[in-house]
């Protein structure tokens, strides 16, 4: 048997049933879980169909991101499982019949068609990898979608920081239109004070200063008077 | 060689166990996004199995630009979620019905 028929069954098989326990699992953890195993497998199959890229992209920013973020909510809300799951069952029927149309009609319709019998054309060694060229097709003719995908994610990225970020009203913070706003005379005040006479200044008083004055800055003169009357 | 109606069937199956997953999962907004995500995944192993067969690489681009919609899409999907989750304190879909419809 082929071992590239061998390994799409394992792909497959990886794919599919981890998927079908996805939609069952009782907990939603076990849900993501079985999710990163399906996503993983279903880059397997894109390996054997020749895409790299798109394989790596899809276990680095499905596996390694999209579903982090999904273990994050799942494992941050408290959900009660139980009552989400009161019938769960009972439109089993109605489900299956609408996924068989659904799967027949897709697999009669994609699959007869004259591509039954393509195969694909032969690999040429010289011709570039496939992340080169997908990636020249992307610098070239897909630009301008490149830069709107880039516009999505932004816009992606503002939506979600706004929707999630509260304001904690015990929290500490700062206005800086207030802090920007103020002026000077709101926090310095000059208050007129009538001249005093220059305390004297007494010689013990002043070789201590001397002695512990080794450093260049000369004590204040306020603290004159207040040693003044212990001494 | 595998031909490529496996890889349809494939892609067909999955789509199915997804559409089987929403009509379960009706009450559990969480594993409807999930569900989504693997309807994202067969589409996007549809387009890559046509684009490998047949020589032409445009599918492939296609399914980058879906990969980058469906990131977002499921980021915001999130942040709804838990805004919902912090107002309304449940995300079953029974009683999220504040808009009286």
């Amino acid at each position: 048997m082929d071992p590239q028929a061998i390994l799409f069954a394992v792909f497959s098989a990886g794919t599919l049933v981890p998927a079908w326990r996805v939609i069952t699992a009782r907990n939603p953890v076990h849900a993501v879980l079985y999710l990163v195993l399906s996503f993983f497998s279903a880059a397997c199959l894109w390996m054997l169909l020749q895409a790299e890229f798109l394989a790596i992209a899809l276990v680095l920013v499905y596996v390694g991101a999209v579903m982090v973020l999904f273990l994050f909510v799942v494992m941050m809300l408290d959900i009660h499982i139980d009552r989400s799951r009161a019938g769960f069952w009972q439109h089993l029927p109605l489900a299956s019949v609408v996924a068989v149309a659904i799967a027949l009609q897709l697999w009669l319709v994609l699959s007869n068609g004259h591509w039954q019998f393509l195969t694909p054309p032969a690999a040429d060694p010289s011709r570039a990898g496939n992340t080169k060229a997908l990636g020249v097709l992307t610098f070239t003719e897909y630009i301008l979608p490149l830069q709107l995908a880039g516009t999505i994610l932004l816009v992606a990225i503002i939506a979600a920081i706004a929707l999630t970020l509260r304001r904690r009203s015990d929290a500490l913070h700062q206005n800086p239109g207030e802090q920007v706003r103020i002026r000077r005379q709101d926090r310095v005040s000059l208050v007129k004070m009538a001249a005093s006479p220059r305390p004297v200044s007494r010689p013990a008083a002043a070789a201590g200063a001397a002695a512990a004055g080794a450093a260049p800055a000369a004590p204040p003169p306020a603290t004159a008077p207040a040693a003044a009357p212990k001494a | 060689m595998v031909s490529l109606p496996w890889y349809l069937l494939v892609g067909a199956v999955l789509f199915a166990i997804s559409v089987i997953g929403i009509f379960l999962n009706r009450k559990n907004l969480i594993v409807l996004l999930m569900a989504i995500e693997l309807m994202l995944l067969a589409v996007n192993t549809n387009f890559i199995a046509f684009s490998h067969f047949l020589g032409d690489l445009n599918g492939q681009v296609f399914v980058f630009f879906i990969l980058t919609v469906a990131a977002a899409e499921s980021a915001i999907g999130l942040a709804i979620l838990v805004a919902l989750f912090r107002n309304m304190n449940t995300i079953n879909v029974d009683e999220l019905d504040s808009l009286k419809g």
